[in-house]
């Protein structure tokens, strides 16, 4: 389960008081060379989770049941002989954001893929 | 996440089933209809890319090592110590912390998705979110650790911690020899995010 983001109430507060972590916070927290994300879409995703959360749209524990279903989904298909795509992490975390999303009516999934299917029929370059 | 990834997007074709596009349509419906602020979501990217890492539960364990007293309250009781250090954050509502020694070992996993301690270690590296390293390390921890570069005694116990959504787990690695005197700041360096979870001892000081 996620914890309430307290952190993101307010974006100026420090996040940890602890006075030892002052001498630390320089350090990336990304040993092992990992990045935290590997492509621009997955930190939005994640950050837009937050934000829900944060504004009482829905509950960590309401995305994390979520989560959890669209993971074992994943994994499900990606075991049959024809898999086209390979297991992903993110995309079981935006599958869980969409659930999330449509089913606190916050929107209509016809409103989703009306949008998506705008922006995919832009000429290339206009991304944004 | 570097400016050429962001670049590279912008020449590459998606089409409406593309998580590209469709976190882009998701993130702008709601930001119109002012359910979501791109300018808070860009700061808990920043946050947990910067700011949030294994380094705070390596000074955590550091401590710990270097205080008897603390180690015990930490081990009976992980969230108070968390309270009263003010540690606050995501993902550390109840945390247990489970202390190696000889003949233990602990390694820490979520076998239905991902739940981790983020305000003391960050966000989870890929192999913890992976199906392999979630089905496997229960089922054979020894072979999986192995792999990982973690040869243990046939004689030493393993202990799995699969996470919940009621409790989150960190482990304390042994200390290591060699390391007597050192300051909690010098040898929170040997407290490697791997040891946290179990899957690596804390690192050689020799080394450092």
């Amino acid at each position: 389960m996620w914890l309430e983001l307290l952190i993101l109430q307010d974006s100026e507060a420090p996040l940890m008081s602890l006075d030892l972590l002052e001498s630390t916070k320089a350090a990336p927290p990304r040993d092992n060379g990992e990045l935290v994300f590997y492509e621009p879409w997955q930190a939005r995703a994640f950050g837009l989770a937050a934000d829900l959360v944060d504004g009482g749209h829905f509950t960590w524990d309401e995305f994390r049941e979520h989560l959890i279903e669209a993971i074992a989904a994943a994994e499900t298909t990606a075991e049959r002989s024809d898999a086209t795509e390979p297991w992903d992490y993110y995309r079981c975390w935006l599958s869980a954001l969409e659930q999330a999303v449509t089913e606190g009516d916050l929107l209509a999934p016809q409103t989703l893929t009306t949008r998506a299917e705008q922006y995919a029929a832009r000429p290339a370059g206009h991304d944004h | 996440m570097g400016d050429e990834h962001t670049h590279g997007h912008h020449h590459d074709h998606h089409d409406a089933s593309s998580p590209e596009i469709r976190v882009e349509a998701l993130e702008d419906l709601l930001i119109e209809k002012g359910l979501a602020d791109p300018e808070r979501i860009d700061a808990t990217i920043r946050r947990f890319e910067h700011d949030i890492g294994p380094m705070v539960g390596a000074q955590l364990v550091a401590q710990a090592w270097t205080d008897s007293g603390l180690r015990q309250r930490l081990l009976a009781d992980a969230d108070a110590v968390v309270a009263a250090m003010g540690l606050r954050g995501p993902e550390i509502e109840h945390v247990e912390v489970k202390a190696n020694a000889p003949g233990i070992h602990n390694v820490v996993v979520c076998t239905l998705c991902s739940c981790y301690p983020w305000a003391l270690l960050g966000l989870p590296p890929n192999w913890y979110k992976s199906p392999e390293y979630r089905a496997r390390v229960v089922r054979e921890p020894r072979a999986v650790l192995a792999e990982m570069g973690l040869e243990l005694d046939a004689d030493t116990e393993v202990r799995i911690w699969d996470s919940s959504s009621e409790t989150r787990f960190l482990v304390m690695p042994e200390r290591p020899a060699g390391t007597e005197g050192w300051p909690a700041e010098r040898l929170a360096e040997l407290v490697t995010r791997d040891s946290m979870i179990g899957v690596a001892r804390a690192a050689d000081p020799a080394g450092q």
